[in-house]
């Protein structure tokens, strides 16, 4: 199968104060066609970053190094801005952002901020005018109705304060899906949500996935967010890819040496709370090679002379160690 | 280090928060943040109290504390009365309790450098000799695991997990014996997380502390703490060892909320129960049980009832009507099997 996206190579460094931050260094993903990959790390890895470049909205002082990002077989990167929000976001890639407050405008209703969103980017079914906004109407009232939000219709009328973190959160999964995405991205919309309700939305987003044909990126933090709603799972590290692969491969087996230490960090499986030895190194001083080497216990002399090459574990996984190479 | 004498215990407290009464139109009655609770906390050990936002964890949390006043019940620490006292007599016959914010960046002063703060602490508690608080301070910083430099160094320059460890060092060198740790690795990564758990393991151990654990991470709750109480709507619906809550929940809230969490072993996802709805407000309690409605197994009494909490096996108390002592587990006769997590 083709993949509807694939992230080769990737390196993004951004300007500041204090020289170049190389933010992501040899960052690959790929997301078959139907499911649903999520990718984790730890805070400052570069999962935004990585979201930002896959949309075309990074800061201003960043720049695209090398690497290539493919969605359904164009190159992301050729496209101007304008071609960007004709064509791609909003309409094919859809977006789901962490904080649902933050994405909603307190002052304007519900509604009239969902269908100006569809405005700019839904289909048109050949409609034009008054006509085109009442079939997006329909089609809003519709999925808002299949996201389980209690009377769409009122809903519509009603301001963001007056739903609950979890309804909002239903709210923009339908703004995301009102425009027909193939892709749909997600920046950790769970976090902020209580387990049950959390656990709503991911069932919620599961099922959607399988009945509108999408395929999803998924960021998080969270190894048990992934385990509930993941197919494929990509590992990052101080801007680098260090394991990728089917969800139950890598959890069930974790070949790299920094997945293998995260992850006997989670309390389910921690035989003793030691976390990680050092520190996360800054983008501004990033050891040279394997950036995980100067905290890794299987450390060897070549890791630091060069990024390790991509081999494969024996769960099948995809592993950036030179112990698989 | 259980089974000693409680060091608190509550007994019926009840919260009121807000309300007004109007000379003209509608008066707003007062929400019942936390209802006729009743707790024990042993010296030594750690509490977790576990339920959703807006469930009244941090209320009870500042009530405990003193910072808000009960409208009733019984507050006892080492078995003297400290309760209905207003916030200012409640703090000072409670020096004992002290309180972890969850956010430890904002709980400091961003001019003031570690060490300052940390001094001012002790300056305030009436450590009056300069040089004994600077080597106070130090002695502290070390024990949470920070170095003498950190005192020098402002909190926009520390980690999340340094000013987490910053936070409880500020709290510790005051002496208290019982700490309420509200969300103490909430924002935390999660190999930093796991080396914040273990301080506080460490420091439970050494100075021979209590906690009462503010968290809604069951994961974590299921590692670090002794027995579990869990709060729905300003009740505790359920109090037991860790291990039984986590192994046989009684209550149907608590069922539901240990399906919810996400975990990493994904054999049984299929087979668990999800919990339908947005929990109802404070402001509008059902008449019976505060579960109902939502209470996938929920009997005609349950509507105006409210179930008291009673043992069902000693150490486990459950409020519910369908959990009744001596008789086999409410997922046997119920078939309600599915919503069981399997350990």
């Amino acid at each position: 199968m083709i993949p509807i996206l694939s992230v080769r190579d990737l390196k993004v460094s951004i300007k500041g104060d204090e020289g170049i931050a190389a933010i992501l260094d040899n960052v690959g993903l790929t997301i078959e066609t139907g499911r649903i990959l999520g990718v984790v790390g730890e805070s400052g890895c570069g999962k935004s970053t990585l979201i930002r470049a896959i949309m075309g909205i990074l800061p201003r002082a960043a720049r695209i190094e090398a690497g290539a990002i493919t969605f359904e077989g164009e190159n992301l990167l050729v496209f101007s801005e304008t071609e960007l929000n004709q064509r791609i976001r909003g309409s094919r890639i859809g977006f789901i952002p962490q904080d649902p407050l933050l994405a909603l405008n307190p002052v304007f209703k519900v509604g009239t901020q969902l269908l100006e969103i569809m405005r700019d980017h839904a289909p048109d079914n050949g409609l034009r005018g008054a006509a085109r906004k009442r079939s997006h109407v329909a089609r809003l009232v519709g999925l808002l109705r299949r996201m389980q939000v209690p009377d769409p219709d009122a809903a519509l009328e009603r301001y963001p304060h007056q739903f609950s973190g979890g309804q909002r959160q239903r709210l923009l999964i339908a703004a995301a899906l009102a425009c027909s995405p193939s892709l749909v991205i997600a920046d950790e919309p769970t976090t902020a949500l209580d387990v049950t309700t959390q656990n709503q939305i991911l069932l919620l987003l599961r099922e959607l996935v399988a009945e509108f044909n999408l395929s999803m990126l998924f960021v998080t933090h969270d190894f048990g967010v992934v385990a509930e709603l993941c197919d494929d799972l990509c590992v990052i590290y101080a801007g680098q890819s260090v394991e990728a692969g089917p969800v139950d491969a890598v959890l069930g087996s974790p070949a790299h040496p920094y997945t293998r230490a995260l992850l006997a960090c989670h309390p389910e499986r921690a035989s003793s709370f030691r976390g990680i030895p050092g520190s996360v190194p800054s983008p501004l001083a990033a050891p040279p090679g394997c950036r995980f080497a100067p905290r890794c216990a299987d450390v060897l002399a070549e890791c630091v002379k060069q990024a390790p090459p991509a081999g494969h574990a024996p769960s099948g996984a995809v592993v950036r160690c030179v112990h698989y190479a | 280090m259980t089974g000693e004498a409680p060091i608190l215990t509550l007994h019926a407290v009840s919260v009121a928060l807000g309300g007004r009464r109007r000379l003209f139109g509608r008066s707003v009655p007062p929400v019942r943040a936390v209802n006729d609770v009743s707790l024990a906390i042993d010296a030594g050990e750690i509490l977790a109290l576990v339920g959703e936002s807006g469930c009244g964890k941090t209320t009870l949390g500042r009530t405990i504390l003193g910072l808000q006043r009960e409208a009733s019940g019984d507050i006892r620490l080492d078995g003297t009365a400290v309760g209905g006292l207003p916030p200012a007599k409640a703090r000072k016959a409670r020096n004992a309790i002290q309180y972890v914010h969850q956010d430890a960046a904002a709980a400091l002063d961003p001019w003031w450098s570690i060490g300052r703060t940390l001094r001012e602490g002790l300056l305030i508690h009436g450590v009056s000799d300069a040089a004994e608080r600077r080597r106070l301070v130090e002695a502290m910083l070390a024990a949470v695991g920070l170095d003498a430099a950190a005192g020098r160094r402002y909190p926009h320059e520390l980690s999340g997990g340094q000013l987490r460890r910053v936070a409880l060092a500020r709290i510790l060198l005051l002496r208290p014996r019982l700490l309420i740790l509200d969300e103490p690795t909430s924002g935390l990564d999660m190999s930093v997380q796991a080396t914040v758990l273990q301080l506080l393991l460490d420091l439970r151990d050494r100075l021979g502390l209590t906690y009462l654990f503010i968290s809604h991470d069951l994961s974590v709750v299921e590692r670090l703490s002794d027995r579990v109480a869990i709060m729905y709507l300003g009740r505790i619906v359920e109090t037991a060892p860790t291990r039984t809550v986590f192994a046989r929940p009684a209550h149907p809230y608590t069922r539901s909320l240990l399906a919810a969490a996400p975990r990493l072993d994904r054999s049984n996802r299929a087979e668990r129960a999800t919990l339908t709805g947005d929990p109802p407000t404070h402001a509008r309690l059902p008449a019976g049980c505060a579960f109902y409605g939502r209470c996938p197994v929920s009997m005609e009494r349950c509507a105006s009832v409210p179930p008291a909490l009673r043992p069902v096996t000693p150490g486990h108390e459950v409020a519910c009507h369908l959990a009744e002592p001596d008789i086999p587990p409410l997922a046997l006769r119920t078939g309600m099997a599915a919503a069981a997590v399997p350990r």
